[in-house]
């Protein structure tokens, strides 16, 4: 409903965009897939050769790329189990009447600010150290042993502090989903007599099924990711306990300098998170109106 | 200033043909109604005058010249919108400076400008309020005043009283008729409501399906339907059209009678009927009669009638105020 | 709904809730108090929660040691020019899509949703080399870059979303009277859009001030922001509790205080406009 004029224009103004994004995501990848059928260390620059598949055969046969599939499904998994349940209570909670409500959601949302080097770090520090954290001296204090959080739990650590951080996120989206409740649908409900646990059911969680697919489709484009917890906390170990894909491709690429096997990795990450994406995408682009 | 002709205008979306190709010409002053259905392809027509959309084909004339490929703004009109489009972040002043200040005017004579059209449509009370203060009839005399300060060649009205209620929709009718002697500035008014065509327009256009199924006065279409579209689509309420015997006996496809034209009597007539729901608005009523034979007709009665639901009645349609339409819809001749 | 709650009700969901509140912020708070702590007090058996010696000497120390100012000054240049430059390059995409939408507007929006489902590692290695060969490892405008497409689809769609509560007849009306499609933007959109240009700019800032994956491996020392900084912490020397907190609250204050500000914001942007 334009003008040729108007149309012309429009197509000019979204080509930056549309041109840059769309290099973004082809020209790495392009060169990634290239790389990643190459023998190429950046110990030995100039002697690349192509490897074919021995790449993939060397990363997908590494002892260590199944942990840290199995790993990152749980880290994904785990977060977005203790986030969309925590943070339906929670909301659940936030909606009621109460005093200072205004200053609560500022306190529960405060952790999505925090940078994640910081979070980690004052997690493991300060919190999950086996003799100085605070954890500890509750413990101590109950007359229990420390447990060592990252040396022995150091997945279940990290999914923690992970938790902590996207708990806020996922509470906040609900709640404003809650809040968005047509109260005249749960009026007419009263009035038809559903009972409280009915109307909760058949109204409120549909109402809100909407919200938590956006929940998960977001936090699991982040989770997938997940990097720098790792980096400040574990380092991946002990052994690969708490390795996931990404840090195994940054461990391959710029740990050991391999570029071909590190690529590899990366086309394998792209896989596995395009086939996360097609589902998540299928849910939720239904629930974009646009 | 301010004639506009269209040849053979046609507009396509995609492969869909809204209007296939039509002809107008619109008169330097007059007042011209777009009226229709929903849907029937006033506005679109309205906005390819106004050069918010391409024509798929043929040329559009302002003033003599060919305005087809002129962008909106260039070609020196003025629109009003449905939803005023009023530019909220700006108070009233800079909404009606707005099209002054994009011509490149000296700010004196701007104010000089918007003062006259405050004055002319006595908003100067509420000058330096942000639209989003204002009542709905004030916004529409802020959008108008925005149209008529840029001096344009004709003014476009884009159903501009269907936001407003029915009391204040009268008001803004009067006023905008009186602005139209005042200025005489051609004015082209898109509306589905055929009260406002009737009363405002010195020329109707009646769209159907993207055609013109008539162009004339209010009182032409009024008297003389070119087809069945036109005389179900003008008046209030609208005509009784009857097909079947009773339209045979008088040598017509489809016959139609007003609800003004009948003669009503207690005791005897033409077509014996039993009252149904009837609208009694005090100075009328407007009985719905069961007909056997011909099924339910509205006339218009005397607001004290006697009838009431159930009682018998007799109507006599008026012989020669009854049109009458061929098997295509055409109006016959006599 | 106005509804009668007991008052008995109203101050369990109070208590409950403020009990969790306080729970789930309790790590920050906990370092903000450790961070004016003395080292000592800081890994005492005994944690105090209020009563100790407060003292600023660690700010003082991560201040003249580790040049926190420089780390500031690179998370303040990276985080507000990637949101610009964004913002520059989707406006216009962003007026576009709302205004002049076609059969293939959706389809771009979702396939520009899409490119945040690219895994960063997945171009880890051709954009290090490519920085490295080119001389943009650890360049402030390398990352700026870097953030800027990272963030590019969460600007445009957030915009989008705003754009398209806009009615396009006040857009059609400045093109009648007169408007260029420069005065339109300029005059008319973008005055109207600014309540939600502003927030699109404040949720990123706060995601390319706290973006953890390029900034702490395309940066080493000279163009390193905030996140490196605190990275720099992960291996202990000695007694350093206060000190890491006293990094750790001056690297996270200031998004702490924009995120309060746009936390409804926050909402929309995240959600790509699918909840409001």
């Amino acid at each position: 409903m334009s003008t040729t004029h108007t149309r012309n224009a429009a197509r000019t103004m979204m080509s930056p965009a549309v041109i840059l994004l769309l290099a973004w995501m082809l020209v790495p990848l392009a060169m990634t897939l290239w790389f990643s059928f190459q023998n190429y260390s950046l110990l030995s620059p100039g002697n690349e050769s192509w490897a074919g598949f021995n790449n993939y055969k060397y990363f997908l046969t590494d002892p260590a790329f199944s942990e840290a599939l199995v790993n990152t499904l749980l880290l994904v998994g785990g977060v977005l189990c203790i986030t969309v349940i925590g943070g339906t209570l929670l909301a659940l909670l936030l909606d009621q009447p109460m005093f200072g409500q205004g200053i609560v959601r500022l306190l529960v949302i405060a952790p999505f600010f925090v940078m994640p080097t910081v979070s980690a770090l004052v997690w493991k520090n300060m919190f999950m150290n086996p003799t100085n954290g605070l954890f500890a001296f509750f413990a101590k204090s109950l007359g229990v042993t420390p447990i060592d959080w990252l040396g022995h739990h150091p997945l279940l650590s990290i999914i923690l502090m992970v938790s902590w951080a996207w708990l806020p996120f996922a509470t906040l989206i609900l709640l404003t989903a809650l809040q968005s409740l047509d109260s005249e649908q749960i009026e007419a409900a009263e009035m038809d007599g559903a009972s409280s646990i009915s109307r909760f059911f058949h109204i409120v969680v549909p109402h809100l099924a909407r919200a938590a697919t956006v929940v998960i489709l977001i936090q699991t484009i982040f989770l997938l990711s997940i990097y720098a917890e790792i980096f400040v906390t574990t380092g991946g170990g002990p052994g690969n306990a708490s390795t996931n894909i990404p840090w195994l491709v940054y461990r391959q690429s710029l740990l050991s300098y391999d570029v071909g096997v590190g690529s590899a990795g990366g086309i394998v990450a792209v896989i596995l998170a395009n086939i996360v994406a097609i589902f998540l995408m299928r849910m939720v682009g239904k629930n974009l109106d646009l | 200033m301010g004639s506009i002709t269209l040849k053979k205008v046609a507009k396509r979306f995609g492969d869909i043909e809204v209007i296939p190709p039509l002809d107008l010409a619109i008169n330097e002053g007059e007042f011209v109604v777009f009226v229709g259905p929903s849907g029937c392809g006033k506005s679109t027509l309205l906005r390819l005058i106004a050069g918010l959309e391409d024509v798929s084909g043929g040329v559009i004339e302002i003033d003599g010249a060919d305005a087809t490929s002129l962008p909106p703004a260039k070609r020196a009109l003025a629109m009003v919108f449905q939803s005023y489009a009023l530019y909220p972040h700006m108070s009233v002043r800079k909404n009606i400076a707005f099209p002054l200040k994009m011509a490149g005017m000296d700010k004196a004579s701007i104010d000089e400008k918007v003062n006259k059209a405050a004055e002319t449509l006595n908003l100067a009370s509420y000058i330096d309020r942000r639209p989003g203060q204002l009542s709905g009839g004030q916004r529409q005399r802020v959008a108008i005043g925005r149209a008529i300060v840029r001096e344009p060649a004709a003014f476009l009205f884009d159903e501009p009283l269907s936001n407003l209620d029915a009391a204040l929709r009268g008001n803004m009718r009067i006023e905008i008729s009186e602005l139209h002697h005042k200025l005489d500035t051609t004015m082209i008014y898109v509306t589905h409501d055929q009260v406002e065509a009737m009363t405002m327009a010195d020329k109707i256009v009646v769209l159907n399906s993207g055609r013109i199924e008539q162009v004339g006065s209010p009182m032409d279409l009024y008297r003389e339907p070119a087809n069945v579209f036109v005389a179900g689509f003008i008046g209030s309420p609208s005509m009784n059209l009857i097909t079947g015997n009773a339209a045979t006996e008088e040598g017509a496809t489809t016959i139609g009678v007003r609800p003004e034209h009948f003669h009503l009597s207690m005791s005897e007539g033409k077509w014996q009927g039993t009252v149904g729901v009837s609208e009694n608005l005090g100075s009328d009523t407007f009985l719905r009669v069961e007909v056997d034979g011909i099924g339910t007709l509205t006339a218009r009665a005397d607001g004290e009638f006697p009838a009431s639901l159930g009682d018998t009645v007799y109507l006599t349609p008026d012989g020669e105020r009854m049109h009458r339409f061929d098997a295509s819809g055409l109006r016959m001749v006599r | 709904m106005a509804r009668a709650v007991t008052l008995n009700r109203r101050l369990f969901n109070t208590g409950l809730a403020w009990t969790l509140g306080l729970l789930i912020f309790f790590p920050i708070l906990w370092t903000i108090l450790t961070s004016f702590k003395t080292e000592a007090e800081a890994i005492a058996l005994q944690p105090a929660l209020f009563d100790f010696e407060w003292t600023l000497a660690n700010y003082q120390e991560v201040n003249s040691r580790s040049n926190y100012p420089r780390f500031f000054m690179n998370s303040v240049i990276i985080a507000l020019g990637s949101t610009l430059l964004g913002l520059l390059i989707a406006v216009p995409a962003a007026w576009a899509m709302a205004f002049v939408p076609s059969k293939r507007t959706r389809g771009i929006l979702m396939w520009m949703l899409s490119t945040k489902m690219l895994p960063p590692v997945g171009v880890l290695v051709p954009i290090y080399l490519l920085f490295r060969d080119s001389g943009l490892l650890d360049s402030r405008i390398g990352l700026v870059f870097v953030l800027m497409m990272v963030n590019l689809p969460i600007i445009v769609w957030m915009l989008f979303t705003y754009f398209r509560e806009i009615p396009g007849e006040i857009l059609e009306a400045a093109r009648m009277d007169g408007a260029s499609m420069k005065s339109e933007i300029l005059y008319v959109l973008t005055p109207m859009a600014l309540p939600g240009i502003a927030s699109t700019m404040l949720l990123n800032v706060i995601l390319a001030w706290n973006e953890a994956f390029w900034t702490l491996v395309l940066t080493t020392t000279k163009a390193a922001p905030l996140t490196q900084f605190i990275a720099s912490y992960s291996s202990p020397e000695g007694l350093f509790y206060a000190k890491l907190s006293a990094a750790s609250t001056m690297a996270i204050a200031p998004v702490l205080i924009l995120g309060w500000f746009s936390q409804k914001q926050l909402v929309r942007g995240l959600t790509f406009g699918a909840v409001k």
